[in-house]
């Protein structure tokens, strides 16, 4: 079907994941409430199932999207395969949070059905967010994300930490939120328009590339990005939201949330403001350089094994911001594969971090860890294979991940930035293994340390999908690879602000 | 490029029994550790199928001239923009020799380890991780570009660091784990390093492509190969343990015996020497850096076998003798000798293999006595034993057969290999760098005269002498059991015989020594393997000597470093046996030179104070600086109209914190617009 978005109904369906999901959403809030009537008490799983039906079924609606052709580069809605490749992303991210959660709820004794149609409205805001090549639709997804994300962060009210962090991450998010919207307007204000497509004629075509309100528009836009993906010196809430966030959310928040971040990020720069590389290529490199040296040495004197995890995620942005500082179709696509690869093992580890947690997540030291590996042989297991990942050993999809973005960065000649990952990543296999170490090389201090910390079969599933992922990229990572590239190809080639962009 | 003569046989199932045997001693340590035999079946079974697949390997090459190396692609592993690096292993000489060793050095160590872990409660972990490192050790050896070889060498570090740390519940042991971990990553950044310049400047990661394209495109003795080279051999150091980087080996000995023996004698630290020698090529073009190699190897030869010189844990001393060996090998492919270099190799697994489990087999009695009595001492100080031969005769006969192999008595098996070496280092004295070679060949020399005398030392403060480990322990022990002593004369065997493979024409023309059969085959089965290498070097280097820097050819100096090591064992032996030693808790600290040497030259304590407190408070520094303090102290106390301005936020919070963060992010965008805007 070829779109043309001359009427409404194009839209409508240009919009079909985001729409059965939006929709969905409702119907579980709906019959989380009927179900419960005027009974306080746990969420049926029938809940859950449903949930997850209507991610499978926003996945669906997603596949189909690939049927579709438009007839304009331009459109609000972008129809590429880069949209449809980070739509799968978050649906998956979406998919693991709602297996990692119900256990949290039942371990926390939390009746919160409304958890679900959070998530599937926070997945929405995400599809949005990196689909949308109209900067007021990205400012109001990020939003909707962003909302229904705080409200996650805080949804133990009786955890003081997870109150204080909702807090926290909500006025520093409008804050950063503030600066985004400036740049836009700032851009409106020196382009006259908020298309990406377009923004990128006017600077190229138009030359308006020196003038100083869109330069200032995109420097701002970078500091609302750069605060979305917590790259330093924007990350300073990262650790203390994190920390203090249920750990599944956590997850939640260091994957799925971050990965829509860089991928509205990417869609942005490399739509919008490929003619201006030579401004925001040196920034980049900057960003990148810090973001990976500060978050690593910082991590590896983290005696907290959640807040280790926070700063690795800060860590982990550093790696996909030297993605972005390549600025090719080769780049993108190392961004997409390592995206996948990171939601899947960042959640992974989080969620591990909430069971050895028990009640009330207590247990966050390295100590909690000792002897695990013996007591719980399966979160172990996955734990180690998390923990490699993250650190990018061989045979993992960590590892294949970093090679991507190395590559792609030295086939832009950026050979110094390659070395500083290589170095902190060396340096990141301290920390993790010291988690691993723990897990295996040391006893547990009682025989009953490990009484409590209980696994749900949802959750297990959940695990060792995520973990047997992590491993099949590392050895048979070639399928991702290709479609990843294919994906990103579809955003390099979108409208050449020199060439393409002059038809409509 | 299938060779019309041969096909590798089963290839990848010889790599993939020992990652098969991982797997069912890994669910056995996990779900039934009590299950001990299904371990005892499956640990050593796997590796003696993959030692018989490659035997039959290895004979399908022998009467086959294979030119080139046959690689199989299994699948495209990382299909990544224009680099296409495939799951692919490659079988040539090197491979397959190097493969040999491993897989029966292992299969023979495996068996050992039946006896020597068998009461151990972590009996199935054990040979998981051994099965595992046997797994990484044979990716690397028969990987078919970097990447694969790559895996290997992080896979092996891996388990190292596993089995270093085996015993976990002690402290020190743990620790020693930490430190070859972290030195062995900054060797791994050298290989990374290297593999990303190779990449960028070749275009290939393929071994088979790199070299082909080397020659043309790297200039002979330019800038970038040289960087290259360094590079990977900044790697080799880490992982065989040369000067800066061997400090963690000695330390690595806290594993039990047999992985000393496998891993941190005949193998893993090898395999910097086989990386060199696979990476020939390269090297060759980079004369600069085979100098750094031939030189970081006779400087690292001669420096251990001074610490050896001094060292009383029975165990240390071998692993200072492993570092030295492992420099009489960086000589040898550093002075171009690729061949000769795998050589002792080969003949250092065997002797020293043996020599370790011999150590194993001493403090494995030694342990069980003071174990029975109840006495506190230390089971590893030779300080504490003496006069063990009437006791452990077998043990005794084996170790001194290792000893006589390692400090070059023909007809012995190092004496082949470390005699060529040297000579090997004698010969290349010619050209711009002679006096370099001439002075590496004078440390070999100088090395191997200490190395026959530290392991006389070692053998005569064993088994020699009086007995110091007191008369009520000595009824409690005893001969090591068949499992374990049947390894040991395998390998004594092979200690003694090893050698004559390779055995060159000029001391077949000795009178008294020349009698054995004279073949050059260790060479000839590596011609093919290292000739690219050595079409490089020939015409470059001109015409070997035929004459040692002092006079006299080959076959008179390996008279001579025959007799050297004939005087200093028989002549240390003597010395040695007059010297009165007490047990180890009632010896005074050694003083003077022989603390220093005791001391290991104090670079542990220069590491300390110089890079490891550093790091670690620049650390904490950084933490404190970026998350704690800056903000806090300078930047709002600094600018209290800002504290103001976002003090809404905090008076709610109470944290004071929020401000600060806020502040950050106002900073950091006013510097990224100064950036961007200037």
């Amino acid at each position: 079907m070829i779109l043309d978005f001359a009427s409404g109904l194009s839209y409508l369906w240009a919009l079909l994941p985001e729409v059965v999901l939006s929709l969905w959403a409702m119907l579980v809030l709906l019959v989380d409430v009927f179900q419960k009537g005027e009974r306080s008490e746990a969420s049926r799983p029938i809940v859950t199932w449903l949930t997850l039906i209507g991610i499978v079924g926003a996945a669906a609606a997603n596949a189909w999207l690939l049927t579709l052709e438009e007839t304009t580069p331009t459109g609000m809605i972008a129809l590429d395969e880069f949209r449809v490749f980070a739509n799968f992303l978050f649906l998956l991210a979406g998919a693991l949070f709602v297996l990692i959660s119900t256990r949290y709820l039942e371990q926390e004794h939390l009746r919160l059905g409304e958890l679900y149609a959070l998530v599937l409205l926070a997945t929405v805001g995400m599809m949005l967010f990196a689909g949308s090549r109209d900067l007021i639709v990205i400012f109001l997804a990020l939003e909707l994300m962003s909302v229904a994300v705080y409200v996650l962060t805080g949804v133990n009210r009786r955890d003081r930490r997870s109150a204080e962090a909702a807090l926290k991450y909500f006025l520093l998010g409008a804050f950063s939120s503030a600066f985004f919207l400036f740049g836009v307007a700032l851009l409106y204000g020196g382009a006259g328009t908020v298309n990406l497509a377009l923004l990128a004629r006017s600077i190229g075509v138009d030359g308006l590339g020196a003038n100083a309100l869109i330069v200032a528009g995109m420097a701002l836009l970078a500091v609302g990005f750069g605060f979305k993906v917590a790259a330093v010196p924007f990350h300073m809430w990262t650790p203390d939201a994190y920390e203090g966030a249920p750990a599944p959310i956590t997850g939640f928040m260091a994957a799925a949330v971050k990965a829509a971040a860089f991928a509205a990020f990417l869609r942005v720069f490399l739509t919008a403001f490929p003619g201006l590389y030579e401004r925001w290529d040196d920034l980049v490199i900057w960003l990148a350089a810090l973001t990976m040296v500060a978050a690593n040495l910082v991590a590896v004197v983290q005696g907290n094994v959640k807040r280790m995890l926070a700063y690795s995620s800060v860590a982990h942005a550093g790696y996909l911001l030297v993605a972005l500082a390549a600025a090719s179709s080769l780049g993108a696509a190392s961004y997409l594969f390592y995206l996948v690869v990171y939601t899947l093992m960042t959640i992974g580890a989080f969620a591990v971090v909430f069971v050895v947690g028990r009640r009330g997540e207590e247990r966050l030291d390295l100590d909690a860890y000792s002897g695990l590996g013996w007591e719980r042989p399966l979160l172990g297991v996955v734990m180690t294979i998390f923990l490699l990942s993250l650190a990018g050993f061989p045979l993992t999809g960590g590892f294949i991940g970093k090679v991507f973005i190395l590559q792609a960065a030295v086939a832009k000649g950026l050979v110094k930035l390659a070395v500083v990952l290589v170095l902190t990543s060396l340096v990141s296999y301290w920390y993790y293994l010291r988690v691993a170490w723990y897990m295996w090389f040391r006893e547990a201090p009682t025989p009953e340390a490990a009484a409590g910390v209980v696994a749900s079969p949802s959750l297990r599933f959940a695990l060792v999908m995520a973990a047997a992922l992590v491993i099949l990229l590392g050895v048979f990572p070639g399928q991702l690879l290709e479609l990843a590239e294919r994906s990103a190809a579809a955003l390099a080639q979108a409208p050449s602000p020199f060439l393409g962009a002059g038809g409509n | 490029m299938e060779h019309a003569g041969f096909r590798p046989v089963l290839l990848g199932l010889i790599v993939l029994l020992p990652l098969a045997g991982f797997v069912i001693n890994g669910a056995v340590a996990l779900l039934a550790p009590a299950r001990k035999r299904i371990v005892t079946w499956a640990g050593p079974g796997v590796l003696a199928l993959a030692f018989a697949l490659a035997l039959v390997n290895f004979f399908g090459m022998l009467g086959v001239e294979l030119e080139q190396a046959i690689v199989r692609d299994y699948w495209s592993w990382m299909p990544v923009g224009n680099l296409e690096v495939a799951a692919a292993l490659q079988l040539d000489q090197l491979s397959m020799l190097m493969t040999l060793i491993v897989t029966g050095v292992s299969f023979v160590i495996h068996v050992y380890s039946v006896g020597y872990m068998g009461d151990d409660p972590g009996y199935a972990r054990y040979f998981a991780y051994l099965n595992l490192f046997v797994f990484f050790m044979l990716v690397l050896v028969l990987g078919a570009n970097f990447p694969v070889m790559f895996v290997g060498w992080e896979g092996v570090g891996l388990c190292s660091y596993l089995l270093i740390g085996f015993w976990f519940r002690d402290r020190e042991k743990a620790d020693a784990g930490k430190k070859a971990f972290i030195v062995n990553r900054i060797g791994d950044l050298g290989f990374m390093v290297a593999m990303l310049l190779l990449f960028t400047n070749l275009g290939s990661l393929d071994f088979e492509e790199v070299f082909r394209a080397a020659p043309a495109t790297l200039a002979y003795g330019g800038a970038l190969v040289t960087t290259i080279t360094l590079f990977l051999f900044l790697g080799a150091t880490g992982k065989s343990a040369q000067i800066p980087l061997y400090i963690w080996l000695p330390d690595a000995m806290a594993g039990p015996t047999p992985v000393s023996a496998l891993i941190h004698a005949a193998t893993m630290v090898t395999a910097g020497v086989y990386m060199v020698a696979r990476t020939g090529v390269l090297f060759a073009l980079a004369p600069v850096s085979m100098i750094v190699v031939a030189g970081i190897g006779a400087l690292t030869a001669l420096f251990a076998a001074t610490i050896g010189l001094a060292q009383y844990d029975i165990k240390k001393v071998l692993a200072y003798s492993t570092v030295s060996q492992l420099g009489y090998m960086f000589l040898a492919v550093g002075v171009g000798a690729f061949g000769t270099g795998m050589f002792h190799l080969m003949t250092h697994a065997f002797f020293k293999a043996l020599l370790f489990r011999g150590s194993g087999a001493v403090i494995h009695a030694v342990h069980g006595a003071f174990h029975h009595t109840h006495k506190e001492w230390d089971p590893q100080d030779m300080r504490n034993m003496g006069g063990l031969r009437h006791y452990l005769p077998l043990t005794w006969i084996v170790m001194w057969i290792g000893t006589l192999a390692i400090s070059g008595v023909w007809p012995f098996a190092g004496f082949f290999s470390k005699d060529e070496i040297i000579w090997q280092a004698a010969a290349r004295a010619v050209g711009p760098f002679a006096p370099w070679f001439t002075a590496f060949w004078a440390m070999a020399i100088a090395a191997a005269v200490l190395t026959a005398f530290y392991m006389t030392r070692l053998m005569i403060m064993t088994f020699h002498g009086e007995i110091r480990c007191g008369a009520a322990e000595c009824t409690h022990l005893h001969e090591v059991p068949a499992v374990m002593s049947l390894p040991l004369v395998v390998l004594a065997g092979l200690s003694t015989v090893g050698g004559w493979v390779n055995m060159p024409h000029a001391i077949a023309e000795l009178p008294v020594l020349g009698w054995l059969p004279s073949a050059e085959w260790i060479h000839a089965w590596l011609e093919p393997a290292v000739r690219p290498a050595e079409a490089i070097l020939g015409p470059r280097l001109g015409a070997l000597n035929e004459a040692a820097p002092l006079g006299g050819g080959e076959a008179f100096w390996a008279a001579v470093a025959f007799a050297l090591a004939v005087v200093v064992i028989g002549v240390g032996s003597s010395v040695v046996l007059r010297w009165k030693y007490r047990p180890a808790l009632e010896s005074l600290e050694p003083v003077g030179l022989k603390k220093v040497l005791y001391r290991k030259w104090y670079v542990d304590e220069a590491y300390e104070t110089l890079i490891v407190r550093p790091v670690v408070a620049t650390s904490r520094a950084l933490w404190r600086l970026v998350d704690e303090a800056l903000i806090d102290n300078v930047l709002v106390n600094g600018a209290g109209y800002t504290s103001r301005a976002f003090g809404w936020a905090g008076s709610r919070l109470q944290t004071g914190q929020l401000n600060t963060y806020a502040f950050a992010v106002v900073l950091g965008a006013l510097i990224l617009l100064g950036f961007m805007l200037l």
